[in-house]
Formats: C-alpha cells, structure tokens, sequence
C-alpha cells in the first residue's frame, strides 16, 4: 500500500503568527519560502479575520491557492527554546517560482528536527567522539581539542600538506557564503591547505573550466531569458526534475506561447512567435515528455546522441552556422578573439558528426537552422544555451564546454535578452574564499592520494564520498582501513589522557593510518569511518546567503533552534581556528599561530561581514538588514548600488559586450574530437554490455541525506532504480522490482529494475548517489586533464541479484510520463 | 484492517493527540477560573458515510465521477478488475480517490491504458492499482484514497480519506 500519513487535517496559521524569508535550501532554483511559526497553544479560525491569509478557510480554496498548505509543509519546531508550530509553504511573491512548490521544496517543514513529531531524529546533536570502540558524545571543547591536536600534531610532521580536505563550495544546505568564507578563512587563509576537494569531485576545481578560459561567466543570463528565447537548447540537463520551478515557471510559458506578450513588449517589432526547443541527451527523460506535450512535436527536436558524443554535434553546429554566416559579425568583432582560429580547428561536417553522435544529418543540420537561421526580416535568432550534468560529468567537460560556449559567442548570444549560455547548475551558489591559487592547476587528484596512503588527518565538510565520487568502492576499501588503524590505535589508551590518546593517533597515522573528522548535520556513510563527528545547523536554523542560477541572492532567516548543540559551519570552522591557535601558543609556536587570528566570530552575521560584505564583488553595498528587506526577491549579483532603500542588482552578465578577460573580450576555443577521452573509457565501453548512464530523480534530493530518513522518499524508492528496456529485462529474465546487481572491474552495487519502453536498448539509467546502491562503486578513476570525473559514461553488466524485497512490492513501475 | 493501520500511523507520529488537538482544546478555555470541561474528542475529522454508487453501476475501467465528503471535493470510483491495495467489493477491485491534484489542485485526467490519473497542470501521475502512489510528480503526498464500505445491497459507501485533500485544511469543512 502506498505510504499514507493519515492526516485529514491541519492547524491554521494564525493572523498574528511570525513570518521569515525562506529560499528553499535544496536545488540551484532556489524559489522562494515563507515560514510561519505561531505557539503550541494558539491557532488561527477558518473565519477571514482569524487566519493569516484573510481567507474564509472554511470553503474549498480553488487550484493554485496560496492558502493552502500540504502535511508536509507543516511541523512542530523549537524557536528560542519554545516549540513552536511552523508551516513553510511556496511564496506567491517570488518571482524564481511564483507560489510553485517541488516535491523537494515543498517537504522543507516535514524534513526538518522535531522531536515533537519524530521527523529527522537522525540529526547530529552533540559532538561525538570514538570513545570505547564507538562514537560517543563529548562536549565541543573536547572534540576541538581532540581534533586541533591531531591536526597540529600531523601538521608537525609532514606540514600543511599532511592536511587533507574535503568541503562543500556551494550555496543553499551544507554551504553558503558565510560557511564557504568559514572553512575558506581558515584552510585558504590560516593555512595554504593544497591536498583539498569539493564534495562532488575529487579535486578543488571548476565544473565548468573552460567557459571560464573563455571570458564567460557560467552564470550570465537570467530565468526571464527562457521566456524571451526564439529556442531554447537543453545540454544534458533534465530540467524538469532536476530544476523544477525554473522549468515549469520559466521555459514551459514560453514553449506554450503564453509569453508572446512579454516577448513583444521587449522586442518590438522584431518577428517573435511560440518557443521551441532542442534537448541533447541520450535518454529520452521526462522533460522531453512535457517539451512535446506543452510545445507540440513539432517544435521539440530531442537529439538522442550516442553517449558522450556531444561535442563532435556542437562542433558541427558552429562549422554549419559559420559556412552559412549565420554568425553575429558585428559582436564577434567588437566582443571576441580567435574566431577564425576556432572555426579552422573544429571544422566538422554534418556527415562527420552524424556518423560519432548517431543522429541523422538532417537533424543536425535542422537543429542548426533551429539555432541560428535568421528570423524573417533578417532579425537576429535569439537562443539560450543551458547545460548541466550530462555535459558537466561527461565526456571531454573541458572542451565539450567550450565547444557549447563558442556556438553561443557565435551567434551573439551572451549578454543579450532571450539568450545566454548557462550552466543550470546543481546546489545554488555561495562561494566566498580566500584566493585558492596556491591549490594550483591541475589541482591534487585528492581521491587518489588518499587511496595512495597520503595524508594524515582528513577534515570533510558536508560531504559523503562513500556515496558520491568516482572509483567509490575503491575508495572506501582504502579509506575504511587507514581510518580502522587509528580506531585500533585509540582502543589502547584511556579516552581521559589526552597526551596519551594524541600520541596513540599520531603513532598509527605514521603507519599510514588517517585521523578523520566530519562536520555534518547527519550521520553519513564516511561518517561511519570517522573518529570525530562535529554537528552542524543547516538552513534556517542559522541565517544564510546564497545566490541561485540567475544570481539571485536572498537571506533565509533563522526560523528554528539547530538540534542540541549544533552550530553553523562558520563558527565551526572558527572555533577549529581558535583551538589550533591555542595549541599551537602551547607548543611555542607563536609565529604560525598569529596565522590563526581573525577568528572571533560570534554569529553567522559575523562571518558574512567578515566575508562576503568585506570581500566580494558589491559585497559593499550588502549586509543582512538589506538583504531582509528585499525579502525573497532579494538582487541579482553582483550589486551594484544601495538606493532608496533597495539593493540594485544586475540582471545579465556582459550586457555591455566586456568580458572576464584582461581585454575584456571572450576568447573562442579549439576543441577537436578525440573520442572518449578518459583513460580506460574506451576499454571499458568495448567490454561490458550495457551503458550504466546516470543522475538524478525528481523526488530525491542530492545523496538522499535528508530524505534516506523521509517515509514518504523511501517508500516510493528504499532502493535506487535502474531504468532499462523490457527487452533487456527479458533477455536476463528479470521482473519489474528485481533487485539486480551491477558490476565491472571497478567495483559492484545494486539497484531495482525499472522496465521503461522509451530506453534504448542496452542503455540503463541508474539512480546516483543512493545510499542503498552507489553508482560511483562501478564509476572508472578516469577523470580529465584538469581532475574532473566522468561519471557518464560508465559501462557494466547486470545480474539478478533477488526478486523484489517486500519494500518494493507495493511499488508502481508505470511510465513516468504524462499521458492521458 | 485498514483503521487499526491508520490508527497506527497516527500514533507513531503523535500527530493530532499531541499537538493540534490540544491546542484546539486550550483555545476552547477561555474563562480562567472555569476548569476546562472539555473531554477527549475525536482524534480525526468524522467523515460522513455517503453513498456514492451500487456495484451494479460501476463496468471495469469505466470511471465514474463522484464526489465526497462533499460536493466541492471531486473524485472517481473505479472497478479495476482485478484484486488491489484497499479495494473493495466482491472482486476487491473497487477504488475511489480524490481527483484534485494534491500538489497545485488541478482535476486529473484518467489514462484508460495504464489506469493512472494523470494532472495537466505540472505532470504528476497517480498509479490507481496501487493505492494511488505517485508514479511521477510534484505532489508530497500520494493520492487521497476513500474509504470503501459495500453493504449487503452493494451500495458503495465512502467512510472516510487517508490524506488531506487539496485546498482545505480540514477534510470536512
């Protein structure tokens, strides 16, 4: 049976409850919250006086009402100390979403600690210690003295380079300005920390390098520019449930036509009509579904390419469009180098890229037209360029990305409105550190060294490498036994003698074991591999910036208590300064531990003063009162003015022609074919039958922390699934539900057999980063020249491993497309 | 079966005995030196039994519109044709769910060919054969499933919702 919460009614939301900006801390959209929080005993009537909306609630409230809110909007929450009802519902006033909630966002209340109603238990409370052979809690100043100690004492050794790290560099939960300037300050600052990763790849590096050679921000348009475009071109992004609200609110208007106005109020007499769009991704996903469905067929051209093969279409793209001129001279001039060079270099045929991406010439050369013919008149095509995972954690990122990037600069299609070539991203952003440049580039294959037996002590910040990096099952055999050492080593001295204890790890580290300390708001897998576990406050229980993928940036305030002795990741990483400072004063080291200075940071406001405002770009013109006032609006970065009371934001990048560059002009690139390029790739694809393609589904958000611990999540999926074609199915006598395993020479996991028609024979698409069944187990090391994994393209067999567990049963393998 | 379920379910999150309710209980005190008379009350909403249909009335696949509790609350009755979760009759085919969409409110359409319930506004899809879990979607919930009492005659009596219905914060209003 379906998982039901039995819950037929909820309390009102009182007139005079409290309200707080919320953006919702989960996907890059970021759209726009309003918490209500009134006290246990109060609650508002159904009469238009007595509730916060001024609605009669006692009559059914028609579709799309702002005045309604669903169970899982609701929960029973400290404030201050109190418990307090809250209810956390999509804000109608926010332009990102404009009232829509994604089955993500709109569980913000239920996912939230509340030892009321017994949702989120598994948070961590105290600071935890391995103590009597497993983790036990301790008080912060323990656990900081245990972990600036160790981390001290092995910085002694082998210098800062005995330090590795592993932290978030994004926005929303798990990061945001003030943490990212938090662990910045102290590992970019204090220190020159070199051997350093972010959560999701195992170097410190960008996604998205190669835009940035260019001159071109990956962030430079806005949400608006999917209602304005002519056509919209969709790079291995699944929008629809990967980026919901921007999808539904942004790119289905136009691909209905119901932007036509907006259109003509902005272009003039410029031709304008319904959008269209061009998706390239080998699966046929559920976004294409709702493409066709909203905009017609005829007008979605989905370009199912042979996995990885997207570049030799992009350069084919650019030697078309150049060879019919349908190029924007004047800009390419005035804002752009390299043209000429770029164009000579990539030059691709039709036949050529039909042949590597198996599509046919005709649609290569009808994307093209869809791309850039001439609107009638003569009128420039306006057309925006999106990407996201498919092209980011593919084949050849850097020059696939450059690739894309060169047929936008090409046909004028950077700084203008309906166009842009952006990625979609994953996590909002909120990035604000310290100049990494000393990490170097390429930057230190962090995975590897760890695996190599490298480094002595391991600090991670929300990040949980057993379920999402690359080689993981290797990586977890390596990292399980160098941290089991250290485990045996503190077995032998009294937890109380600290002398003892420290001189017992440093002992065992020396041997090639590794001291390991996770920041977290829950339990993780590496977390099962740690000797110190450190609970952090996530979104709402501390205030918090971020910006979103049109760089929007917004204040969520505090609205709830961070359970027991939780603390923002800021002030974690400043009392992490504070105790090294000390011990390192102890031990006579007065010149290293001034480095350590800086640190006193009461509050998370502290941090963002420290950071943001002192450091980034308009960051002068911000601080938390401003921020508050523009509500869940907030700017556009970068800010440009303070007037009249509101933060003047900018609405797209390189509106002015000027680019990231020291003459400001962009730079096209050269980015030839050269197969899959990932050592091994090639190999492994000619050895194992099926293409285990992979990334995300609608309902679960990023590795599942939160929702591995939601009944509503795991009901629908306690296992991850495995998309594959009934004729597959039957071919290894497998049922729907089945769990099977998938294995090659890099490792083995598991997953639910999901029959899905529209799959291409052969080609499976596996749930990423599960708990129950990591795909990075099966993923190569290949990354490429600058560390970036390829976690696409990734080949294996299947067995059966059971039929469907009891969990699974009750479950529904129907098409997850719309159709009636 | 199905109510000790429920009544489980409730229970384990502490939902209406610790929190709601008693705070409806607290607001109703309103004169300080009066002890608070108020006893326990119903833990849920009480759910009119209404007769939505006979047996007789009802051919495999064809949907017939109904509504419950009441008029503004829209819903199918369904005879599956074959045995599902909750379902009721002499087949234990019979289903009723709410058909507004409980992530924005739109009507779901019915797909004959795969017997879900499908929403124009934003795609979810409702699986019909199994308790009405969503297939796809936005909604955080499943579909709201009546239930289903047939009496002797084989009128088909709905008793009550296991989800809060869309767009009423009380599932009678």
């Amino acid at each position: 049976m379906a998982y039901k919460r039995q819950i037929d009614r909820l309390p009102i939301v009182p007139k005079d409850a409290k309200e707080f900006n919320v953006t919702c801390h989960y996907c890059i959209v970021g759209c726009g919250y309003k918490a209500y929080t009134w006290p246990t005993n109060k609650q508002g009537g159904t009469a238009a006086d007595k509730n916060k909306f001024g609605a009669d609630l006692s009559k059914q409230q028609p579709a799309e009402t702002a005045n309604w809110y669903a169970p899982s909007m609701y929960n029973i929450v400290k404030q201050n100390g109190e418990d307090v009802h809250i209810v956390i519902k999509p804000d109608k006033d926010c332009v990102v979403n404009s009232g829509l909630g994604s089955v993500r966002g709109a569980r913000i209340a239920e996912m939230s600690y509340s030892r009321q109603r017994n949702t989120q238990l598994q948070r961590l409370t105290d600071p935890m210690v391995w103590r009597y052979g497993q983790m036990q809690p301790t008080s912060w100043d323990d656990a900081l003295d245990l972990v600036a100690r160790v981390t001290v004492g092995v910085i002694n050794e082998m210098g800062e380079d005995g330090l590795f790290v592993s932290a978030f560099d994004h926005g929303g939960a798990g990061g945001g300005y003030e943490n990212t300037w938090g662990t910045g300050k102290l590992y970019f600052g204090a220190m020159k920390v070199k051997n350093i990763r972010i959560h999701n790849r195992p170097a410190y590096n960008s996604e998205v390098h190669a835009t940035r050679d260019m001159g071109v921000g990956e962030l430079n348009n806005c949400y608006e520019d999917a209602e304005l475009a002519d056509t919209i071109v969709a790079v291995g992004t699944n929008a629809l449930e990967t980026q919901t609200n921007y999808f539904l609110n942004h790119w289905v208007p136009n691909l209905r036509g119901a932007s036509l106005d907006k259109k003509k109020a902005e272009f003039g007499a410029e031709p304008v009509e319904q959008g269209r769009i061009i998706i390239v991704d080998p699966r046929r996903t559920v976004t294409v579904n709702a493409c066709e469905v909203e905009a017609g067929k005829d007008r979605v051209m989905h370009l199912a390419i042979n996995s990885g093969s997207d570049l030799a279409l992009f350069n084919a793209w650019l030697t078309y469009i150049a060879d019919k001129g349908w190029v924007d001279k004047a800009f390419i001039a005035a804002s752009t180098k390299d043209f000429d060079k770029a164009v000579a270099a990539n030059k691709t045929s039709l036949e050529e890229a039909a042949r590597i991406t198996g599509l046919t010439v005709d649609q290569i050369r009808q994307s093209a037209e869809w791309i850039a013919q001439p609107k009638a008149g003569g009128a420039r095509r306006r057309t925006m360029f999106a990407y996201e995972k498919g092209l980011i954690w593919g084949n050849d990122n850097y020059r696939t990305n450059g690739a894309l990037v060169n047929v936008a600069l090409a046909t004028g299609n950077i700084g203008r409105p309906g166009g842009g070539c952006v990625r979609m991203g994953g996590h909002q952003e909120g990035y604000s550190r310290p100049s990494d440049a000393h990490v170097g580039r390429p930057a230190a294959y962090v995975d590897r060294l760890l695996i190599g037996g490298k480094g002595g002590v391991h600090h991670i910040w929300g990040c949980d490498h057993y379920k999402t990096t690359l080689n993981a099952f290797k990586f977890k055999q390596a990292y399980k036994k160098r941290t089991d050492m250290v485990k045996d080593a503190m077995l032998t001295a009294p937890y109380g003698d600290r002398p003892a204890m420290v001189n017992a790890i440093l002992a065992a580290i020396k041997k090639g074991g590794l001291f390991a300390v996770d920041v977290d708001i829950v339990p993780t897998k590496i977390g099962e591999a740690c000797h110190v576990l450190l609970p952090a406050a996530t979104s709402g229980e501390a205030n918090l910036t971020s910006m979103n993928g049109e760089r929007r940036m917004r204040l969520t305030e505090r609205y709830m208590d961070p359970p027991g002795q939780a603390m923002p990741d800021s002030l974690i990483a400043a009392r992490i300064a504070n105790h090294m400072e000390r011990v390192l004063r102890e031990q006579g080291k007065a010149k290293y531990a001034d480095q350590f200075k800086g640190f006193d940071w009461k509050t998370e406001e502290d941090a963002f003063m420290d950071g943001y405002h002192g450091h980034e770009k308009g960051g002068q013109f911000v601080t938390y009162e401003r921020l508050r006032a523009m509500g869940t609006n907030g700017f556009q970065e970068p800010a440009v003015d303070f007037k009249d009371g509101k933060l003047i934001g900018t609405k797209r990048l390189f509106a002015d022609g000027k680019f990231n560059s020291k003459d400001g002009k962009a730079t096209f690139m050269e980015t030839q074919w050269r197969g899959l390029q990932a050592p091994g790739k090639e190999a492994e694809r000619k050895k194992w039958p099926f293409l285990i393609n992979n990334g995300r589904a609608n309902v679960v958000w990023q590795n599942a922390y939160l929702d591995q611990d939601n009944e509503f999540v795991m009901d629908r999926f306690p296992f991850p699934f495995i998309q594959m074609n009934p004729q597959d199915m039957a071919e290894l006598k497998l049922k729907e539900g089945d769990l099977v395993e998938v294995y090659n020479d890099n490792g083995s996991t598991q997953a639910i057999v999901y029959p899905t028609a529209t799959a291409k024979r052969k080609q499976t698409f596996m749930l990423f980063a599960n708990p129950n069944g990591v795909q990075g187990n099966v993923v190569s090391p290949g990354v490429n020249e600058l560390i970036i994994p390829n976690y696409k393209q990734t080949w294996g067999a299947i067995r059966k491993l059971t039929d469907a567990p009891e969990a699974v049963r009750h479950l529904s393998f129907k098409s997850q497309e719309f159709s009636v | 079966m199905k109510r000790c379920d429920a009544m489980v379910d409730v229970g384990r999150r502490k939902f209406l005995a610790g929190a709601s309710f008693a705070a409806a209980s607290a607001a109703a005190a309103t004169i300080p030196i009066t002890e608070a008379k108020a006893g326990p009350g119903p833990a849920r909403v009480d759910y009119p039994s209404n007769r939505l249909a006979n047996v007789r009335d009802l051919k495999v696949n064809e949907p017939l519109n109904v509504s419950y509790p009441d008029q503004d609350a829209p819903g199918v009755l369904l005879k599956l044709g074959k045995r599902v979760p909750d379902g009721v009759g002499p087949d234990g085919d019979i289903v009723g769910f709410s058909t507004t969409c409980p992530h924005k409110g739109f009507p779901l359409a019915y797909n004959k060919s795969d017997r879900t319930l499908n929403c124009p506004g934003h795609y979810s899809r409702f699986d019909c054969e199994a308790g009405g879990l969503q297939v796809w979607g936005q909604a955080t919930q499943n579909l709201p499933q009546y239930v289903l009492r047939v009496d002797a005659n084989g009128d088909i009596h709905a008793e009550g919702v296991d989800e809060l219905l869309y767009g009423r914060l009380s599932n009678v209003l």
